[in-house]
């Protein structure tokens, strides 16, 4: 059943995945075409082509001077909102998330238990439960309409993500290590950084590449306590394709779309390994 | 003896201060964690049964909410979306996951970079997937605008634009950006496969259809029900995807829960029905989640006992 040789039931199966993988890279190719082909081209043809005459002004465009609502200054301020809110708002959750995860597993402490239990239920609880919430809790802290509102969001509904996967990493450190160290007298920091720490480097990698995969992903906040020159790229992207409803602007568009995922495929790109670990680490919780 | 005494007491107490600073970076974020999800949830359920429209206000109209949201044609037809959209999106991202998985596993050269590309379309956002497929599966500009190109003028792929069919636009975005997902699991899942089992099937003839069959596949079925589970979540707060993709159009015929919350909350200023959506969206949820967890623990059981 799993001979290496080239049989013909085996050239079917390589075939089939090609087709199946070329299939999948379908849609970005088309897009990365796009970007570089006139609007009038694609207007002639259609949106899945290969461009006649190379238009990398469609980036330039793109970036800094197409008209999005009301201003025109491209897409660049949108990309600057998101990298404002999705780095430190991963950092931050994910410090927190790793000392949480720490203290729920291995320094123990009365009540760890239900507390940890009831922040994994955010992995549940559905975005729309909290929307209303938020939006009272960001006026009464004036951050409405803020980069640091949404910061704060992400970082508090971060950390049940976090905590979960660093607590689940943290469980498997023998407890007679950390034992044998408060023994010795080093507390709750001292036990953090020379133990905990030093074991975390995998985990804080999947951590930060989830968190910041889902925050520059992230919409429904984007555009509910966000407007105007707020936003970030996602909710910038759906804004735009509004407001060139009447007169399409596919090569642009398609430029915009490419910076816009640009971040998080790099990510993919180089941190692969660590983001499926995160996926299959989130599934089975 | 009381000096001593006191004295302990006052060790204990400035040893407890110096504490403190470590019990607060313990406390602090899970506590805000823990109490915002409980107050917010509690808070929007308190909301539903409110008669609130433009801000919260307190007052109790019962079920009124819920029984006027399920009777609109929005929320109707977003539930009956639902109900495809789930079962069309699940069971097509389960095989075509389990169908990858399985090729995947034959021993194939160059299987890291054919996985890495069923996986990429997850690490982008639901908004930029929608906004491609839009264009693809628009019959103005995507497939269809091609083939008719090509000389077959009378291909029709208008789905998009078509009541009837325009959710299921919304299926097939959905699995081209999850089934990799599946893949994922099963692969993990036909690689723990017990290795005996296999061998065992194999002294008893068994060829590789039968192996499948009556070895492999049965044991994969405790992954199966996660992977359902997960993509049933998924399918319930589905939002992103439809905004960019459709807009809930044509009209309101790809209308889905999450859509309908949002816009009875912040477009149509009816906070109450909103958060009744809300919470009926919670609801569906959650019957997909209970079983689920009673599943799970009562397995884990099991397992401790064996």
């Amino acid at each position: 059943m799993r001979e290496a040789s080239f049989t013909p039931s085996r050239v079917l199966i390589y075939f089939v995945v090609s087709l199946i993988a070329a299939a999948y890279l379908v849609p970005l190719l088309v897009v990365v075409l796009n970007s570089l082909r006139t609007a009038e081209e694609i207007a002639q043809t259609s949106m899945i082509g290969w461009p006649k005459q190379w238009a990398w002004g469609n980036y330039a465009i793109a970036w800094g001077e197409f008209c999005i609502a009301q201003t025109c200054a491209g897409i660049r301020p949108y990309m600057l909102n998101s990298a404002l809110v999705s780095i430190p708002a991963t950092i931050i959750s994910t410090l927190l998330g790793s000392v949480a995860g720490y203290a729920v597993s291995l320094w123990r402490f009365p009540g760890d238990r239900w507390i940890y239990g009831v922040v994994t239920l955010g992995i549940f609880l559905p975005q729309q439960m909290r929307l209303l919430p938020w939006t009272i809790v960001l006026r009464d802290l004036n951050l409405t309409n803020t980069l640091t509102g949404l910061v704060l969001i992400h970082t508090i509904q971060g950390l049940s993500f976090t905590t979960l996967f660093c607590r689940n990493y943290y469980i498997a450190i023998p407890q007679e290590l950390i034992r044998a160290a408060r023994i010795d007298g080093a507390g709750f920091y001292r036990i953090f950084w020379r133990i905990v720490l030093p074991l975390s480097p995998p985990i804080l990698i999947v951590t930060v590449i989830w968190q910041f995969t889902h925050i520059w992903n992230e919409f429904l906040y984007g555009v509910t306590f966000t407007s105007g020159q707020q936003q970030p790229v996602t909710a910038a992207l759906i804004a735009l394709s509004a407001s060139v409803a009447d007169i399409p602007q596919h090569g642009v568009q398609s430029a915009a779309v490419m910076i816009a995922a640009l971040p998080t495929l790099l990510v993919y790109l180089f941190g692969g390994r660590y983001f499926v670990r995160g996926l299959t680490a989130g599934a089975v919780k | 003896m009381p000096a001593a005494a006191r004295n302990g007491q006052r060790r204990l107490a400035l040893d407890q201060l110096r504490r403190l600073p470590e019990f607060l970076i313990i406390w602090v974020p899970l506590l805000l964690s823990a109490g915002h999800l409980i107050a917010f949830a509690l808070w929007t359920i308190w909301v539903s049964f409110t008669p609130s429209t433009l801000v919260p206000v307190s007052g109790w109209v019962g079920l009124r909410n819920y029984t006027a949201m399920m009777a609109t044609r929005n929320w109707q037809i977003a539930f009956d979306n639902l109900l495809l959209f789930g079962c069309g999106f699940v069971l097509l991202s389960v095989l075509t996951g389990l169908g990858l998985a399985i090729l995947l596993d034959q021993r194939i050269r160059g299987e890291n970079v054919l996985r890495s590309i069923f996986l990429y379309p997850l690490a982008v956002s639901f908004v930029v997937t929608g906004t491609v497929w839009s264009w693809l599966l628009n019959p103005g500009i995507g497939i269809q605008k091609l083939v008719n190109g090509l000389g077959w003028t009378s291909f029709r792929f208008d789905w998009l634009i078509d009541r009837e069919m325009a959710i299921w636009t919304i299926v097939i975005a959905a699995v081209w950006q999850s089934s990799g997902f599946a893949m994922a699991l099963f692969l993990a899942g036909l690689r723990s496969v017990d290795a005996d089992l296999i061998k065992a099937a194999q002294i008893d003839g068994a060829g590789p259809v039968r192996m499948y069959r009556r070895v492999i596949l049965p044991a994969l079925w405790p992954i199966t029900v996660t992977v359902v589970v997960i993509q049933l979540q998924f399918a319930i707060t589905t939002f992103d995807l439809v905004r960019a993709l459709t807009g809930g159009g044509p009209g309101i015929a790809t209308q889905l829960p999450a859509l309908v919350v949002y816009d009875f909350m912040f477009q149509r200023g009816l906070l109450a029905r909103g958060a009744a959506a809300a919470v009926l969206m919670l609801l569906i949820l959650l019957a997909v989640l209970l079983p689920y967890a009673a599943w799970r623990y009562l397995q884990r059981r099991q397992s401790a006992h064996a």
